[in-house]
Order: structure tokens, then C-alpha cells, then sequence
């Protein structure tokens, strides 16, 4: 079960002892959480003086119930032909999350750190732009309507930079 | 030939719809030729020629316009994706 899709939270620690248990031959462990924040960022946040049309107060993450599964299982499989892993754990939640709360978990294990960081950041790069969901936010007045998250050609570049030439 | 569709985030809003099943006639028969034939429907549904970046899946795997569709395939169109 290396891929998980949940309401609930997770516990990283918990998470990556299960990963590790036994496994002596694991010689580095990388993992990136991914959090909601409090601002969107198409708003020119770190440009400008954050104002309350760019605050957040909430966000909902729709999926394509299937399909996200096969998507996040094809993008570790990739990630386990690239490099030499021992071990790989995706978990991504769904609902309604509020800031500060993780949204995200990737672990993955190599003999060392070399791979473990490629593969954990391939991992994200590809999930950004590969994995369907859709974040839909909540902004400070709640009598305003919530608006979906416009997808970013930074994502899109970052998952550029894998991919493999001809 | 049938097939089932499903409508995801944005344009599952704008449609009104998350999902249906639906009789084609024989000559659509691949991604682009479904969305002409969907957007005929009204002005809700010419977002599917329309919008810039829109996506597509059959059989839950991502497709692009030229993607062949066969009868009992399902077949998703959404907004591009904003996980993570």
C-alpha cells in the first residue's frame, strides 16, 4: 500500500517508522509535507502587502475517485524505474482542509540521500501537474464565493525539467 | 455507442453536471469529435471547445484530442489539476 488517498490526517512520524521498520538496508529516508497556507499566491503574495482578497480561510480538494489512485500508482512506478528505491509512500488527502493543516505526505527510501531527494521531488513535480485534483478555496468573508485554484505554469515547468531527452 | 462522462471542479459547476451516460452517433468517435458534438448542446457547453487547457481522460487515463473512443469507455473532462 504505497499509495493512499484519504479524508483523515496523517502522522509523518508514524508514517515513515512503518516505511523504515526492518529495513536495514535503508540508508536515507526524504519526505515532503505540502501544507494549506493562509494567502493564494496568484495574489502577488511576497510582492505586494497581502490584502484580505488574497487571504484564505479554507480549501476543498475534489478528485477523480479512480483515476487519482492510477495516476499517483503510475508516477511512483515511474519514480521506481528512474531511480533505485527501497521503499515509496504517497498519501494526499481530499474535503475540506483549513490552513496549516498537511495536505500531502511523500516518503521516499534509498541506500542513500542521492535518490531519496530526486525521487521525492520528481515525485511532487509530477503529482502537481499528473494527479488529478482540484483545490477550490475559501476566502475570508465567508458570504463571498469560493474560487478554484487557477493551475500554474511553474508546476508545469518544474515537471518539465524530468523529462527525459530524446 | 455509450459511453459515460464525467464532469470535474470548474466545469462540473458550469455545467450544472458531475456525470451521464450518453448514446453517440457513429461518427463521434474520438475526444475532439465529442466535445463538437457536446457543445452543440448550448452555451454552457461550447466551454469544451472553448476553454484554454482543458483536459481530458479515457478509461481514467489522461487523452489528448485524437484519443479513440469505444463503446462502454469512460470519459472525463476537467480543468487542468491543482493538487498537491
Amino acid at each position: 500500500m504505497s499509495v493512499s488517498l484519504q479524508r483523515e490526517a496523517f502522522d509523518v512520524g508514524k508514517e515513515i517508522a512503518a516505511l523504515a521498520a526492518g529495513r536495514h538496508e535503508i540508508g536515507a529516508v526524504a519526505s515532503f509535507v505540502g501544507l494549506v497556507r493562509d494567502i493564494n499566491a496568484a495574489g502577488g503574495a511576497g510582492k505586494a502587502a497581502v490584502g484580505e482578497a488574497n487571504q484564505v480561510s479554507a480549501m476543498t480538494l475534489e478528485h477523480y475517485p479512480g483515476m487519482t489512485e492510477h495516476a499517483l500508482e503510475e508516477i511512483v512506478a515511474e519514480a521506481r524505474q528512474r531511480w533505485e528505491l527501497l521503499a515509496v509512500r504517497v498519501i494526499h488527502r481530499f474535503g475540506r482542509l483549513l490552513p496549516g493543516e498537511a495536505i500531502v505526505l511523500v516518503i521516499v527510501a534509498g541506500a542513500h540521500r542521492g535518490e531519496a531527494f530526486a525521487a521525492c521531488e520528481f515525485i511532487m513535480d509530477y503529482l502537481k501537474t499528473q494527479a488529478p485534483f482540484w483545490k477550490k478555496e475559501e476566502g475570508a468573508d465567508a458570504t463571498a464565493t469560493a474560487r478554484w485554484v487557477d493551475a500554474r505554469e511553474s508546476d508545469e515547468t518544474a515537471a518539465q525539467r524530468w523529462e527525459k531527452k530524446a | 455507442m455509450t459511453i459515460k462522462l464525467l464532469y470535474f471542479a470548474s466545469l462540473r459547476e458550469a455545467l450544472g453536471l458531475s456525470g451521464e451516460e450518453m448514446t453517440l452517433p457513429a461518427a463521434v468517435c474520438d475526444v475532439a469529435a465529442l466535445k463538437i458534438h457536446l457543445a452543440a448542446r448550448g452555451a454552457a457547453w461550447q466551454a469544451l471547445t472553448q476553454a484554454k487547457n482543458l483536459r481530458a481522460a479515457v478509461n481514467q487515463r489522461m487523452a489528448g484530442s485524437d484519443a479513440a473512443i469505444s463503446d462502454g469507455d469512460e470519459v472525463a473532462f476537467f480543468p487542468p489539476v491543482t493538487g498537491g
